[in-house]
């Protein structure tokens, strides 16, 4: 397959703070260099981009020295947090905004759809603005016009489609920019979030159809979203972002799985010295461990996986118990669980410290990433004390070799849990 | 499978730019969406009025009727002959054009930036439709003048055309080059420095007043300060509206120095806007 965009040391540089007083100083400084020949005093200040430490200059790197390549045909992810630099990339890409350094080719036409419903005019009828909006987005009249019935169905909106959108609901009038937008036949797409728009209905039937777009129709298609479920499903390849740089790329599942373990410490135990809980109960610390109580960050799925969470009572008088939550790498909670069968369930605890295990029986989670969230609550009068998600994670394996869930199939076996069930059969007649 | 063909890139984004990148070819695939702007501008506009397209009409007429009463019968300015209220008709058509094309392009990148934060088009696009959507507002405020002037001819006024009437259609551009221009210019700088937009709004008024809409030159060369009468004379507007009405109504002067100096001016504003509109598009989403 050949290279269809090929994006060479991108860099963009924001401006923090509120842009306005200096700005002239700073742009005839700027203006001073570049008639010397000299280079921008400001592009060296910047600094990498972390919202959450204090940096020193009023200049940030939203990317810094960005290469990837797309080939034709190929679906690819974009992950990472907030303000890894998806969105500038991908505003970048749509020729939005311009890098700083670097730069991009492309042997294709690229449209975007971020957040749609760009340009909708609330005046005029929901016919006039396909075609305005289909136009904007860079599709000429007769390509509109062959596709304008098509869009109609697909948005649903038939009845209201001689209404001014002035009049719509918002759900309709998203439906209509995800059909305009749906019919879009550039030779790369860009996506950013647009599954999250509609009802549950609509948001299947957007699903449907971006997996036609990217899958069925060989479109090239740059996707951006938090939702793990989708990249896993629609992409191809996945590149992560993380403070404007590309920390990883390749397979899929790869990319989400160091995602989800370096946004989340991945690591299978966590201590905690404050915020962990109120006068009452404060949590000391959680861990995974296998069956002999050693730390490990993966588990087989035939294997049972415990977690013993660590916590210091300071008020007696209390009933404290243990709570986990399950999320998989797609954010599916997969189930909770709290303390309710042991002994000291009922008793109400005195100072000191407790510990509390449980154990996850063996063939329960799927393969992936595993999140766990953990709080300490008391049910009799109801009240939290503690509650934190996503505090450890840990990865569950599988042993290809050895699985009592598959037999002799190798292929995938899709699902959020892997029970292993029990299975009947018998012959009831003999073939006549 | 490697052609030739594979190998070349269709475009390439990066931060450097051509001083005039004025890609036609681009702009020609785009030719719909500014037939689409054209019409959403024109069509939009008085949606949900009860007097709908008449207003393109009542505005200039009103104008013209306090015009003549203020400077006119209060102020007892000479028109040199012309019917006064036909006079002010000729000159706030003609300006009025300038100042809906200036007023329009200059807000293009504040009023839309939510379209341009989320897709590319050539940007140009919208300052075009803009000046093609108020020259139809033009043509149906030319169409009321001559109304009115034929209605004038048949009281009997003796009114005439002037030879140089051929000229009309490049006045037009000149008053559509210069309104862009300066548009264009005011809306780059101002997704930095918002200052403009004030500027622009009381600017517009006062630029009137030196620029001959309700006086004739002659009038403004006898009575002004020497100093303000040059400005006035030489301000490329005003050659524009004395022009106009020159050619309209056969009165003021007309001089082919002031015609191709206007027209070299128009030029230069249009390109320099060009050029920097072209500079801010590439990255004014960061700074708007």
């Amino acid at each position: 397959m050949s290279v269809i965009l090929k994006a060479e040391n991108i860099s963009k540089q924001y401006r923090l703070g509120t842009v306005g007083t200096g700005t002239i100083s700073h742009d005839l400084n700027r203006w001073w260099h570049k008639v010397r020949g000299k280079e921008d005093p400001f592009l060296k200040v910047g600094e990498s981009n972390d919202r959450s430490t204090k940096g020193t200059s009023d200049y940030v790197w939203a990317l810094q020295d960005i290469s990837f390549e797309v080939k034709r045909g190929e679906v690819l992810g974009i992950i990472g947090k907030n303000g890894a630099g998806k969105s500038t990339l991908l505003k970048i890409l749509s020729r939005v905004t311009s890098p700083t350094t670097g730069e991009i080719k492309t042997k294709g036409r690229i449209a975007s759809l971020l957040e749609v419903g760009t340009g909708f005019h609330p005046e005029m009828t929901g016919r006039e603005n396909v075609y305005l909006n289909g136009a904007i987005l860079g599709m000429t009249k007769k390509e509109i016009k062959l596709k304008e019935e098509e869009i109609i169905a697909f948005s649903g909106c038939e009845r209201y489609i001689d209404t001014p959108v002035k009049r719509y609901s918002s759900g309709m009038r998203v439906r209509l920019a995800f059909a305009v937008a749906a019919f879009l036949e550039p030779d790369i797409l860009v996506i950013d979030e647009v599954l999250a728009v509609g009802d549950a209905e609509f948001q299947k039937k957007a699903i449907g159809k971006m997996q036609d777009i990217s899958k069925g129709e060989g479109r090239t298609v740059l996707f951006v979203s938090h939702n793990m479920d989708s990249i896993m499903r629609l992409c191809t390849r996945a590149i992560l972002l993380k403070n404007g740089t590309i920390i990883e790329s390749g397979q899929v599942s790869h990319v989400i799985d160091t995602y989800l373990s370096t946004e989340f410490g991945a690591t299978s135990n966590k201590t905690w010295e404050k915020n962990n809980g109120n006068d009452i109960v404060k949590i000391l610390s959680i861990k995974a461990h296998n069956q002999n109580f050693e730390k490990t960050d993966n588990f087989k799925i035939t294997e049972k996986v415990g977690i013993t969470i660590k916590y210091k009572v300071m008020e007696s008088g209390h009933k404290i118990h243990s709570a986990l939550n399950f999320f998989n790498s797609s954010g599916v909670n997969i189930f909770d669980s709290h303390e309710s069968n042991t002994v000291l369930y009922h008793e109400k605890k005195h100072p000191g410290i407790y510990e509390a295990t449980v154990w996850v029986y063996e063939n329960i989670f799927s393969e992936g990433v595993l999140v766990v969230g953990v709080a300490l609550v008391t049910h009799d009068p109801f009240q939290v004390h503690f509650h934190e998600r996503d505090v450890i994670a840990f990865n569950i394996v599988e042993d290809l070799e050895n699985s009592p869930t598959r037999g002799d199939y190798v292929g995938s076996l899709p699902g959020i849990i892997r029970p292993n069930l029990k299975w009947e059969s018998h012959k009831i007649t003999n073939n006549d | 499978m490697h052609t030739k063909e594979d190998d070349t890139w269709l475009y390439t984004i990066s931060s450097k730019r051509k001083l005039i990148d004025f890609n036609f070819a681009e702009i020609w695939r785009y030719r719909d969406l500014l037939f689409l702007f054209v019409k959403r501008d024109v069509v939009t506009v008085y949606k949900q009025t009860i007097l709908g397209p008449l207003w393109y009409i009542i505005q200039p007429l009103f104008t013209s009727v306090i015009f003549t009463l203020i400077f006119n019968n209060l102020g007892q300015i000479s028109t040199n002959g012309v019917p006064p209220f036909l006079f002010n008709l000729a000159g706030i058509t003609a300006w009025n054009y300038f100042k809906e094309c200036l007023t329009g392009t200059s807000s293009t990148f504040t009023a839309n930036q939510s379209i341009f934060g989320k897709v590319y088009f050539p940007r140009v696009i919208v300052p075009m439709s803009i000046t093609i959507s108020n020259l139809l507002k033009f043509g149906i405020q030319l169409g009321i003048f001559i109304g009115f002037y034929v209605y004038y001819a048949f009281q009997g006024r003796t009114l005439g055309f002037n030879s140089h009437v051929f000229l009309l259609p490049i006045y037009i551009i000149m008053m559509a080059l210069l309104g862009l221009g300066l548009g264009m210019i005011i809306s780059s700088m101002t997704t930095k420095y918002r200052d403009l937009t004030i500027l622009v709004g009381f600017g517009v008024q006062l630029l009137m007043y030196v620029s001959a809409v309700p006086y004739p030159v002659s009038e403004a060369k006898a009575k002004f300060p020497e100093a303000v009468a040059l400005i006035v004379e030489y301000n490329p507007l005003t050659q524009i509206i004395e022009g106009f009405r020159y050619m309209l109504l056969n009165t003021g002067t007309f001089s082919w120095f002031g015609f191709l100096y206007t027209l070299a001016i128009s030029m230069v504003l249009f390109l320099i806007g060009l050029v920097i509109f072209n500079k801010t598009e590439k990255s004014f989403i960061d700074t708007v």
